[in-house]
């Protein structure tokens, strides 16, 4: 925030917007390769209303695919990336101190409820329990959202949609989905695409030509299988993208690879040097 | 300790006591009047590992104090090192193993230290090397040292140390070949036809052999080229040009569709011509096609029974087909004889272990071979778990508990199947625990420190009435809340409290036969360190073993409830696990749920810490059956609220954990030895 004071009513204001929600009007279409029938599924459950979950492995494109499904429906775009401190007030809103005046902050939730837009809940168990009910009353039939602090009751418009994500593959027992959150939401099941598809992806978005992409999702599927033998979860195609794009400007394949993937997935001695030997094999 | 040497009676009252001999009716007389010329330091030191030694075996220490007795003198400060080599080849190979690694120690020893600065051994590069392959396509591969580098097709014999070239990078690098080129022989099909019609034509069956070896090596160079070219570029460095004598056969080779019968043509080729000896390429290993092909035999008739099992229930001819209407199996469809099954619909469909299998026979055999799609039809079948034969039960006391077991293919319950006994688990040495304690005294440190900063992350609690600090949030709140006529909340504080885990934890140790010897050692250690930690970190936990002989015999033994503190008594009971019977693990983890159900916490853990499938006695729990008992005991621990995890020292475990417990919910640990360490670092990842 400012640290001047506001002089006048409409500079707080003007303060206040900044700080606002931001909506995401999506121009462009993102790039998303479709593996399955998620598009068919997403757009019926927007059509009936249906909050939708996306369970998934990292870096598989789950982001992307609510990214591209934003444009596709042509709604705006809220993401919350989900931590353990986020509080009710945090996606809800609060009330702000400008001057002398308070000021309604509507939070994302809110502000994506009231505009009709898309709400992105990014690996909601890493929210507080407590935080996730919240989401509750949104997504049954009442699909409305109470706002105890201006007693307020706001209905969500046909077109707001709600859509979680989460990492099945997370071990910690603290860190599971409870049923009464599961049930409410239409599931697509995200993974790794096939080799041939992620290496198209990989071409796309990384700028490398097919071969490399090619030898860059063998390298990924490579890692994948060292899960639970050294690595908690292999490279997922975010990881591969980003190697090629330090490849596409010019650097050496396997400082590439190292650099992006390599060194992000493990630090134990042993399993960073097998991954050493299998960039080297790949390339 | 008092440095007065002991007296040969002494010497032999104390051996005796460690290594039972009056009852082997052995004598330790001649040792302990070898030993009694030692100073008491040593004569302590060979105690201390002949204690060790006798808990894997009775014979291990008695060789060892024997072989101790002449040579400890000669050895002094490299005693320890001497007993830790021979301990190490027994868990490899065995008694005699032992012995020759012992009576050999001197030698290896001299010749290591005229080892070049260079060269690297194989312990060193193994974790690296194992990781490595496991990530390449293919069935697992085991990794082991060996005289010579060779591979059965399953497990892989890698040299102790390489030191051919100058620098250690380059022998690694040698290393990373050599294993490469053994795992091509198994995932490229050098053992898919038989070689000895075209090496008894050979007048020197090694010297064809080492042909063999060398032609196979250059095939597999170019099936390595397609799949990891920059792998390959490396062999092909490090190797130098192939011989121009084989310059034909090179081209012939590289092509992609070659395959072993090639490399048996240019053999034959290479016979004709009269080649001599073989050039030496530092990456070349031995070839053993009879041991290999011994070994494939075997592995693909087991496979075959577990593809056309599966396929018997996929399409109702199992075995109980024919016993359909004398039993109470469900009634099972009628079908066709002759109806070979479409092997891409079928596969998909297929339980994980078939489908393994199916992957594995593809390997063997470039396609599913027809005769493994043929269901055998009730007839044919030949039962691999042998037959039920009932075992009365030999047991006067009553059971202290009965519990259902699910029979798969009744898709029913078996009621009051098991008969559970529960009971205190004997006491053990409970210096055992000290000598643990102080062996692992830094890791316990370390572990503790983590542990205790997980604990004391007292988070700050946010909006309490009453706490060290003001939270700003909340007066922002507050005095909006005034301002705009709202009751302003009188929660203005922030209170830094320990944040309650509110977790039980039940561990389930598997105290089946298989773990005796290392495993056995490896889980109460593990247990020591894991009973440090959850002390500092405050965790509510349970420790009970797990055993048994057939349904009518199941036991489990009380080693700490939730209740008892972690004191001498706790401590001796954990010295005092040890390896008994059977793993019918359905029943284990139906009782031990029970027990964590009535825990008054917010989140439950079962821990099993095992080396194996669910195994019983005579009966069918050995096969598909007890897993999918077990599977369905932990469902039901699901089911009330109990969430379950497995570590375990079975290699072959993720064949079929992911069906137990699920994909994420369970380690393996690739080495026993490293289950101590790695024990406190999955705990601490499965409940931060």
């Amino acid at each position: 925030m400012n640290p001047a004071k506001p002089s006048s009513r409409a500079d707080v204001r003007a303060d206040i917007r900044d700080l606002a929600t931001p909506l995401v009007h999506l121009a462009s279409e993102p790039y998303y390769h479709a593996t399955g029938d998620e598009l068919a599924v997403f757009e019926a459950a927007a059509r009936s209303c249906l909050p939708v979950m996306l369970k998934g492995p990292t870096g598989c494109g789950k982001t992307r695919f609510v990214e591209h499904m934003a444009w596709r429906l042509q709604r705006p775009l809220v993401t919350v990336a989900c931590h353990d401190d986020l509080t009710t007030a945090d996606l809800v809103g609060r009330y702000l101190i400008v001057g002398d005046e308070t000021v309604w902050m509507d939070g994302p939730l809110v502000a994506a409820v009231r505009a009709g837009a898309i709400c992105y809940l990014d690996e909601i168990v890493e929210a507080r329990k407590d935080t996730t009910v919240v989401i509750h009353p949104l997504t049954d039939s009442r699909r409305a959202l109470p706002v105890e602090k201006r007693g307020e009751y706001i209905e969500a418009p046909p077109d707001f949609m709600l859509v979680i994500s989460y990492n099945p593959g997370y071990q910690s027992v603290l860190k599971e989905m409870k049923p009464s959150t599961r049930q409410r939401f239409v599931a697509l099941d995200f993974d790794y695409p096939e080799a041939e598809v992620e290496a198209r992806i990989v071409a796309h978005e990384g700028g490398v030509d097919d071969a490399t992409a090619k030898k860059l999702v063998k390298l990924g599927s490579l890692t994948r299988k060292l899960k639970g033998a050294g690595l908690d979860e292999g490279a997922g195609t975010r990881l591969l993208v980003h190697a090629a794009q330090l490849i596409a400007v010019g650097m050496a394949p396997e400082i590439a690879c190292t650099a992006a993937i390599a060194r992000p997935l493990a630090d134990e001695a042993d399993t960073r040097n097998a991954l050493d030997d299998l960039i080297t094999a790949v390339f | 300790m008092s440095e007065r040497k002991l007296f040969a009676h002494e010497l032999e009252a104390r051996l005796d006591e460690l290594l039972l001999l009056s009852l082997r009716q052995r004598s330790a007389e001649e040792p302990a009047a070898l030993l009694e010329a030692l100073p008491r330091q040593m004569q302590e030191r060979v105690l201390h590992w002949a204690g060790v030694a006798a808990q894997t075996s009775d014979d291990l220490g008695w060789l060892i104090v024997s072989l101790a007795a002449v040579k400890a003198a000669s050895l002094g400060e490299d005693f320890d090192d001497w007993v830790r080599a021979g301990l190490d080849a027994y868990d490899r190979s065995g008694l005699a193993a032992t012995r020759k690694a012992l009576n050999d120690f001197a030698e290896v020893r001299r010749s290591s230290e005229q080892r070049s600065p260079g060269s690297v051994s194989f312990a060193a590069i193994e974790g690296r090397l194992s990781r490595f392959l496991h990530a390449l396509d293919g069935r697992p591969l085991k990794l082991v040292s060996g005289k010579t580098a060779w591979t059965d097709t399953e497990t892989l014999w890698l040299p102790e140390r390489l030191d051919l070239a100058d620098d250690a990078a380059e022998n690694r690098l040698i290393y990373k070949a050599t294993a490469a080129l053994l795992w091509a022989q198994t995932r490229y099909g050098t053992f898919n036809l038989d070689p000895e019609a075209e090496l008894e034509l050979w007048p020197d069956r090694g010297r064809g052999l080492a042909w063999f070896a060398v032609v196979e090596a250059m095939r597999l160079e170019a099936c390595i080229a397609l799949e990891l070219p920059g792998l390959a570029l490396d062999i092909a460095r490090l190797r130098g040009p192939w011989p121009p004598a084989l310059d034909a056969a090179a081209e012939k080779l590289a092509r992609p569709e070659a395959t072993v019968a090639d490399s048996l043509d240019c053999l034959a080729e290479l016979r004709r011509v009269g080649a001599g000896d073989t050039p030496n390429f530092p990456h070349v290993g031995a070839l053993d096609p009879v041991a290999a092909r011994r070994v494939r035999a075997a592995r693909i008739t087991r496979e075959m029974a577990i593809m056309r099992r599966a396929l018997n229930v996929l399409r109702g001819t199992g075995p109980d087909g024919a016993a359909a209407d004398k039993s109470d199996y469900p009634p099972l469809a009628a079908e066709g004889e002759t109806q070979v099954v479409d092997p891409q619909f079928e596969l998909l469909s297929l339980p994980p272990p078939a489908r393994e299998a199916a992957k594995s026979l593809m390997q063997d055999f470039g396609e599913i071979p027809p005769e493994a799609l043929h269901p055998a039809g009730p007839g044919a079948w030949q039962p691999v778990d042998g037959v039920d034969t009932p075992i009365t039960a030999s047991c006067t006391t009553p059971p202290d508990a009965f519990y259902d077991e699910w029979d798969y293919r009744r898709a029913a319950w078996r009621h009051d199947w098991c008969h559970l006994y529960e009971m205190e688990a004997p006491p053990g040495d409970h210096e055992w625990v000290d000598e643990v304690r102080q062996r692992h005294a830094h890791l316990i440190r370390s572990i503790r420190r983590r542990f205790e900063a997980l604990r004391g992350e007292d988070k700050p609690q946010k909006r309490q009435f009453d706490g060290e600090e003001i939270d700003l949030d909340a007066q922002v709140d507050a005095r909006a809340d005034r301002k705009s006529g709202a009751a302003p909340s009188p929660r203005l504080f922030i209170h830094r409290r320990r944040v309650e885990r509110s977790l039980a934890v039940m561990f389930m140790v598997d105290m089946s036969g298989s773990t005796k010897g290392w495993v056995n050692d490896a889980e109460r250690e593990s247990l020591v360190l894991l009973c440090e930690a959850i002390e500092a970190l405050g965790d509510s936990y349970a420790i009970y073993g797990f055993s048994g002989w057939t349904r009518t015999h199941c036991d489990i033994y009380r080693i700490k409830r939730f209740g008892d503190r972690y004191d001498a008594g706790t401590r001796s009971r954990i010295a005092g696990i040890e390896a008994r019977d059977y793993t019918r693990m359905g029943v284990a983890v139906r009782h031990l749920s029970g027990l964590l159900a009535r825990q008054n916490t917010r989140h439950k853990l079962l821990v099993t810490l095992s080396d194996g499938r669910p195994d019983d006695y005579g009966d069918e729990y050995r096969g598909r059956y007890g897993i999918e008992d077990t599977r369905r005991a932990l469902l039901e621990a699901r089911e009330k609220g109990i969430r379950s995890y497995c570590v375990t020292i079975d290699r072959h475990g993720a064949d079929y954990l992911p069906q137990l417990y699920g994909p994420a919910h369970y380690s393996v640990i690739d080495d026993a030895k490293k289950l101590p360490q790695k024990i406190a670092e999955i705990y601490r990842k499965l409940t931060g």
